[in-house]
């Protein structure tokens, strides 16, 4: 085992992980924080997206340990109390959202992304969101909700 | 999926993760990790020891140094992508990174970790070869530095020795050069790319995925050189390469695509 501390949403924890086990697996079992999904397994469907030091990452291909003395952000760390973060806004608003697995991925992958880009243009847009699947394939009012969030200055 | 047991140390230095990977034969080192976590996932790959050089923040930069530019192992695909220097030197790997995977995967993988993997599929290993690039090593006995040319022997297999650490990748500055690549799907692998680049007044011409390993197309740039035009130089692409058949197209699926994209890139370029 070996000895990890990271701050989560936020929060300082501390934990004895192996070293395998995977962070979108110690994000879910250890903290239960379960809004972070597990889609494909393969670093593909961006399900498991969280932010790492403020950065998108895949959580089902970075091991915990990796995150040791890093900040991480999930989609339970977006809302301000009950008030929703303005890319939740956004989805809320626009119908971003069918069945909703993918939602918590497509979340923090459009924080990061209007992060770096604060004013995408619909290409960009869609491009950025390239490692985020919905198999429900709401794409459309996803993109407009990216869109309504940049407007909204998220 | 769910990877095998294993050791991990963060290495702190260089030094320390040459020591390390001198205490166990099965080590690997552990950069970005998206090359290597989904093959251990897959149990495909399963060392007993992984050493965590991702932190080590010195080796990540970008750096004019003359006639070339010094990129740092440990420097991230979206850092390649908004690189001033890079920008204006040598634009083609800037815009090579940012073709890879997706923004997540770009936020952890490394141009090191990228071309240690000696993946045929790799387009950055690609890019490098194409620029005649220059690996700067580090070992038990010092530093060397190896070419490009010499560095990829085959799939997944490399001139690094094991105890050997990819620190710096030296790449020239170029007046043009631009990177095709045709994928399947949204963040796949490329089923073919091609390099095109002018160096030192010399038209070069890689491949990705042509063979167990990046490729250069001697034969194409030999008829350029001889005053070829782009299209009968591009029918020599598939010389002497051997195009794999996978689930993304076949040998000779690869091979007519290899060269249409490089009769492109030569109009292109």
């Amino acid at each position: 085992m070996t000895q990890i501390a990271l701050t989560v949403n936020g929060s300082r924890c501390e934990a004895d992980v192996e070293p395998r086990q995977l962070l979108v697996y110690f994000l879910r079992d250890n903290l239960a924080l379960t809004g972070t999904n597990v889609g494909c397994d393969t670093t593909s469907c961006g399900a498991c997206t969280v932010l790492l030091d403020g950065e998108s990452v895949k959580s089902c291909t970075v091991f915990a340990v990796q995150a040791d003395g890093s900040e991480v952000t999930t989609v339970e760390g977006l809302a301000d109390g009950d008030e929703f973060h303005p890319v939740q806004q956004a989805f809320h608003e626009q119908h971003a959202l069918q069945c909703g697995y993918c939602t918590p991925g497509f979340l923090m992958a459009t924080v990061s992304l209007l992060k770096e880009h604060p004013d995408p243009s619909e290409e960009e847009i869609r491009l950025a969101l390239e490692g985020n699947l919905c198999r429900c394939t709401g794409y459309h009012n996803i993109v407009r909700a990216v869109q309504a969030a940049a407007r909204a200055g998220a | 999926m769910i990877p095998a047991v294993f050791e991990y140390e963060r290495a702190g230095t260089v030094d320390e993760a040459i020591s390390l990977l001198g205490s166990d034969e099965d080590a690997k080192l552990l950069a970005g990790g998206h090359s290597l976590i989904p093959l251990m996932r897959l149990r495909f790959a399963r060392p007993s020891l992984l050493i965590d050089i991702g932190r080590l923040d010195d080796l990540r930069y970008v750096r004019d140094d003359g006639d070339r530019i010094a990129i740092g192992a440990l420097t991230r695909h979206a850092e390649l992508v908004r690189d001033p220097v890079l920008a204006q030197h040598c634009a083609l790997v800037a815009e090579a990174a940012a073709g890879i995977g997706d923004p997540q995967v770009r936020h952890r993988g490394t141009i090191g970790g990228s071309i240690a993997h000696g993946d045929p599929a790799s387009d950055l290993a690609t890019i490098v070869l194409t620029l005649d690039a220059e690996f700067v090593v580090r070992g038990p006995d010092g530093e060397r530095t190896i070419p490009a040319a010499e560095f990829f022997a085959g799939m997944f297999e490399t001139a690094l020795a094991r105890q050997e650490v990819l620190t710096e990748i030296r790449v020239p500055k170029i007046p043009a050069g631009l990177y095709l690549r045709v994928g399947r799907r949204a963040e796949d692998w490329a089923t073919v790319g091609v390099a095109a680049a002018r160096v030192d007044g010399r038209v070069q011409v890689g491949l990705t995925s042509m063979g167990p390993t990046p490729l250069r197309a001697r034969s194409v740039e030999d008829a350029l050189a001889g005053g070829a035009s782009p299209a009968d130089a591009a029918a020599h692409t598939a010389d002497g390469t051997t195009p794999p058949s996978d689930v993304s197209g076949s040998g000779e699926y690869r091979a007519h695509l290899a060269q249409v994209l490089v009769g492109r890139a030569l109009e292109q370029l």
